[in-house]
């Protein structure tokens, strides 16, 4: 009896941290609309400054307890100055854009704490006067959990309380509902913003620096937390502050309660209640589905052209120089050139998914390393020849793209693309977790093409073939019937369901196609490197696709051929100065603010009216298909 | 504007990077390839541990007569991008052979690739078995005692400490799992009636340590074998120590004596614990001694495991260049095996068999003196004693005969 008390009051006071740093999330979501992924960010800052700040203050109970609001503080201004720098330019930027911007951000702070506090973990402080344990029938129970227990329904409570009680607070929850009209009354909206963004990240803030008499401040802090986050966020409803509270109580009570019954369950358990809650309520526990003042996740919509005459020279000398260099350069740069184009395909399937679909998928990566697992599966349990696996590593992320595909394109917008987050997650953690058949972490090893395509030479020609047939089946398929239903269904629902469009199976079916083309990315690169790890899964992969589609432009076709390689490039030259992690970091920012369209598409908007790149509207083949206005 | 910028940056980056690549052709060259930003705590001993020995071996007028020269890159803990530095080093800064790494995964990736193109690659630290064994092949050789040796030696103390029921826990990844299985095998091999009441499984830095130690309790075991180890290993000790879940048990803890896991808790160490790990404070041997001052004179900071198998590591090269007399690669392969070399911490061979080498760890019980974690009743324990019988690790080692 007291062991299942004390285990749930256990809970109860984990969900704290995870509820303060969750809440801030979905506060910020709510009112600006902008995914954060800098939040795990600011929940680990809230820890090192908390560690700094009692350290400095020192002083008893009360110190203590001044050093963590401090520490939120802290973290307010941190939110304030990345609000007002970066943000504060890219509202009326597509989601993409402040994701990837945020991205930046998780980067530079990474190596701005590394700097400042090192590379050490620092145990935290323990809270004077709550060091030792009260006995509940008997069982121990740390006093510090009981303090916890209580902190989260007080920040509840207070949230409630700005929210309802205070002018302020009143036009935030305005700004909620129907952020034109808050403006077209009158009220300063980037003030109400900013402040949003302060409060959001105060709150992440504090969750870091209230854990610390628990655990500890490391660098690992910020991606650790960030899934957990955002599970709490999409399972409370995004923008719901008691949403997030229930989540992250059910979530934590879950994970106390799963330990005992399933230990080896950890991580994915989460997921699959995410999953669940999701088929039935595909807006969360507490959240209201989108409807004013939703907008296009890609940015404007522009019109995809087949491609003009001096454009398909242009390709044909590219290829034709792709052929010829073996003959130009040495082994590595050939090696380099394959990884390029095996990206090149990846972030293409993704492209696709985005710019034709208007799908932007925060999880491809599971596609992409669906693709290299089936592979090194195949050759590792079936002895499948290597000609055979690639070939069926497409089929193996379409297959997993469209049971994943089923549950995600019942929703769309932002929901759409946390829930791909999320699925990559679960995928990440089966194949993670499930050593027996994926060797887990240890990856499956010799996963080497046949010996007559295994130097580098043979293996270069292979690839060329095959990414340039995945990227010109994309390209084939854009602007085949299919493609045009497809960009029916993203520019108008109504009317794409008006002349009989079955929008859910056109979403579905591109889904599958995008996660198989990924796949024979996935597959290649298994081929490629002899060995396959969860790595390819994770979050940080999917958003090296996301770079690399933002690199080229969301409207270049092409964009994301020279995404890829601009990331490659980009990534070699700076990898090799001692804090590059910083200056990707300032690069991604930089390039968010100056080149919106990307690098493809800047080099089109300057270049291109002058070397013809695309036919102009009134050549194209069918009458009445001109520059179209979005519905 | 912006476009302009860029450019230079990148112009000035480029020229950065070739006048990096350009200097010096009279040397040696190892590509040393590790996790420096993913886990800079392991890896930056890892490094200092790396240079101090390279100068000191150029101090002495190199290897066959050339200075040796370390060429690092950061593999960001990805695979795939240490095995493309891997080719960048080979073909393109020409080095003789790669070493390093502090992941498991990353180890086994670069072992895959050094087998497949017949080029050497010396693992440095990561700990997986199966780079040597199940997946081990002819140009792989590993420094670091692995996962099963230090797992040994651990169930050697707790079959001396008398417990019979024993629970675990262990992060629920490849490292976690095989250190739970390994300490079992040799646990039951040596005291029969052992019990192993049950396995906790935390997601590996997400543990939910007041649950975990919870569930422990609950078990009521004897003894508790621990495999958790840096954020995990904080929260689990306080939580543990709250909870009373530590009192009147034998705890065994792998690898938390390290000087890495350690520290970080300072006064709020584990008190008891058997533990293998590295008390560089207390060793007293000339070669030891000789090390600690050279190193604490350079960085100002004493070493960690990680500086001694990065000293070790480049010893071992240098050994291996010595003796085979050239840098061409089967010479190399063939001078690794049975290479015999003294170090701060002993002599050490690379076994012929697995390409294992007989680096030991240290034994000893945890303890807090002047407010940080440290090592008593410490034992240096050789490698060479704790891996299984020729017959098995030939079974162990599909590849072998390479």
């Amino acid at each position: 009896m007291g062991v299942y008390l004390v285990q749930f009051l256990s809970g109860l006071a984990s969900a704290s941290a995870l509820f303060l740093a969750a809440s801030g999330l979905s506060i910020i979501f709510g009112v600006t609309r902008v995914v954060n992924f800098a939040h795990g960010s600011f929940y680990m800052l809230g820890a090192y400054f908390g560690y700094s700040l009692v350290h400095q203050l020192g002083g008893g109970a009360l110190g203590f307890w001044v050093a963590l609001l401090l520490a939120s503080l802290a973290v307010g201004l941190v939110g304030l100055v990345v609000e007002l720098v970066i943000l504060r330019r890219l509202y009326h930027a597509p989601e993409l854009f402040q994701l990837i911007a945020t991205f930046g951000v998780i980067l530079i702070v990474q190596d701005l704490a590394f700097l400042t506090w090192g590379a050490e973990n620092l145990l935290g402080p323990r809270a004077p006067g709550l060091t030792g344990i009260v006995r509940i029938f008997g069982v121990p129970m740390p006093t510090y959990d009981l303090a916890l227990i209580a902190i989260g329904p007080l920040v509840l409570g207070g949230l409630w309380l700005l929210f309802n009680r205070t002018r302020w607070g009143v036009l935030v929850r305005a700004a909620t509902e129907d952020r034109e009209m808050v403006g077209a009354l009158g009220v300063n909206q980037s003030l109400l913003f900013t402040g949003v963004f302060v409060l959001g990240s105060m709150l992440a803030g504090l969750g870091g620096a209230i854990q610390l008499p628990k655990g500890d401040a490391n660098l690992l802090m910020d991606f650790g937390i960030l899934a957990e986050v955002f599970v709490v966020t999409v399972v409370g409803g995004m923008g719901s502050i008691f949403g997030a509270f229930l989540a992250a109580v059910l979530i934590s009570e879950l994970n106390t309660f799963g330990i005992l019954v399933w230990p080896g369950g950890t991580l994915v358990l989460m997921f699959i209640l995410m999953a669940v809650i999701l088929v039935v309520r595909p807006t969360g526990l507490l959240g209201r589905p989108e409807t004013i003042g939703q907008k296009a996740e890609t940015g404007a919509v522009q019109v995809v052209l087949p491609a003009g005459a001096h454009y398909k020279i242009f390709v044909a000398l590219l290829l034709a120089l792709l052929a010829a260099t073996p003959l130009l350069v040495d082994d590595f740069i050939l090696v380099l050139i394959t990884d390029i184009l095996v990206l090149a395909l990846f972030a293409t399937s993704l492209h696709f998914l985005m710019s034709t679909g208007g799908l932007v998928s925060f999880g491809h990566a599971a596609f992409y390393g669906g693709g290299a697992y089936a592979a090194a599966l195949l050759v590792t349990y079936a002895a499948t020849p290597f000609e055979l696996a690639v070939l069926l590593a497409p089929l193996g992320a379409g297959l997993l793209a469209l049971i994943i595909g089923w549950f995600c394109v019942r929703l769309s917008g932002v929901y759409f693309a946390m829930l791909t987050l999320a699925f990559a997650q679960v995928a990440w953690s089966i194949v993670f977790q499930w050593s027996d058949v994926t060797n887990g972490d240890d990856g499956l090893l010799g996963i080497w093409p046949s010996p007559w395509a295994s130097d580098s030479l043979t293996f270069y020609y292979l690839t060329l073939v095959l990414a340039l047939a995945g990227i010109f089946l994309i390209r084939r398929v854009i602007f085949a019937p299919f493609g045009y239903g497809l960009r029916a269904t993203r520019d108008s629902g109504l009317r794409a369901a008006a002349i009989g469009i079955d929008i859910k199976r056109q979403q579905l079916a591109a889904f599958i196609f995008a996660g198989a083309m990924a796949g024979l990315a996935g597959g290649l690169f298994a081929f490629s490197k002899g060995s396959v790890f969860p790595d390819e899964m994770s979050i940080p992969r999917s958003f090296d696709a996301l770079l690399m589609v933002l690199l080229g432009g969301v409207e270049s076709l092409s964009g994301p051929v020279v995404g890829a390689a601009a990331f490659t490039w980009l990534h070699d030259e700076l990898i090799t100065f001692e804090y590059w992690r910083l200056l990707v970091g300032l690069t991604i920012v930089a390039l968010v603010l100056l080149f919106p369209q990307g690098l493809g598409g800047a080099a089109r908007h300057y270049l291109g009216r002058y070397l013809k790149l695309e036919t102009s509207p009134g050549e194209l083949p069918s009458a009445g298909a001109g520059r179209e206005q979005r519905a | 504007m912006g476009m302009k910028n860029l450019l230079g940056t990148a112009v000035l980056a480029a020229a950065l990077a070739i006048s990096g690549a350009a200097w010096a052709q009279e040397t040696i060259r190892i590509g040393d390839i590790n996790s420096y930003k993913s886990l800079p705590a392991h890896t930056i001993p890892y490094k200092q541990g790396a240079e101090l020995a390279i100068e000191q071996i150029n101090a002495k007028g190199g290897v066959l007569g050339k200075p040796l020269e370390l060429i690092s890159r950061d593999d960001q803990g990805k695979p795939g991008e240490a095995v493309r530095y891997a080719e960048e080093l080979f073909s393109k800064e020409e080095v003789v052979l790669v070493s390093g790494s502090l992941f498991s995964h990353v180890g086994l990736a670069l072992g895959a690739y050094a087998g497949q193109k017949k080029r050497i690659y010396l693992a440095a630290e990561p700990l997986a078995d199966s780079l040597v064994w199940a997946e081990g092949n002819r140009y792989t050789f590993r420094l670091r005692p692995s996962t099963y040796m230090q797992a040994a030696m651990l169930a050697e103390a707790a079959a001396k400490s008398g417990a019979k029921r024993w629970a675990t826990i262990a992060p629920n990844y490849a490292y976690g799992k095989d250190a739970v299985a390994a300490f079992k095998e040799v646990l039951k091999a040596k005291v029969p009636d052992v019990e192993f009441v049950g396995e906790q499984w935390p997601a590996l830095f997400k543990i939910d340590a007041a649950a975990e130690a919870q569930a422990l309790e609950a078990l009521k075991p004897d003894g508790i074998y621990n495999v958790t180890f840096g954020s995990d290993l904080a929260k689990f000790v306080r939580e543990g120590t709250l909870r009373e879940l530590f009192k009147d048990r034998t705890v065994l803890g792998l690898l938390t004596g390290e000087p890495e896991y350690l520290d970080p808790l300072g006064a709020e160490a584990p008190v008891g614990w058997i533990v293998t790990g590295y008390p560089w404070y207390d060793i007293d041997t000339p070669a030891h001694n000789a090390f600690l001052k050279a190193y604490q004179d350079k960085y100002d900071d004493y070493p960690r495991i990680g500086s001694l198998v990065g000293y070790n590591a480049m010893l071992s090269i240098a050994a291996a260049l010595e003796k085979a007399g050239s840098t061409d690669t089967e010479a190399l392969v063939a001078a690794f095996k049975d290479l015999e070399l003294d170090s701060p911490s002993g002599p050490i061979t690379f076994r012929a068999i697995d390409h294992q080498s007989t680096m030991g760890a240290w034994v000893g019980v945890t303890a807090v003196k002047e407010g940080k974690g440290v090592m008593v009743d410490w034992t240096y324990e050789k490698g060479a004693d704790y891996l299984p019988p020729d017959d098995v690790v030939r079974k162990l080692r599909p590849a072998n005969g390479g």
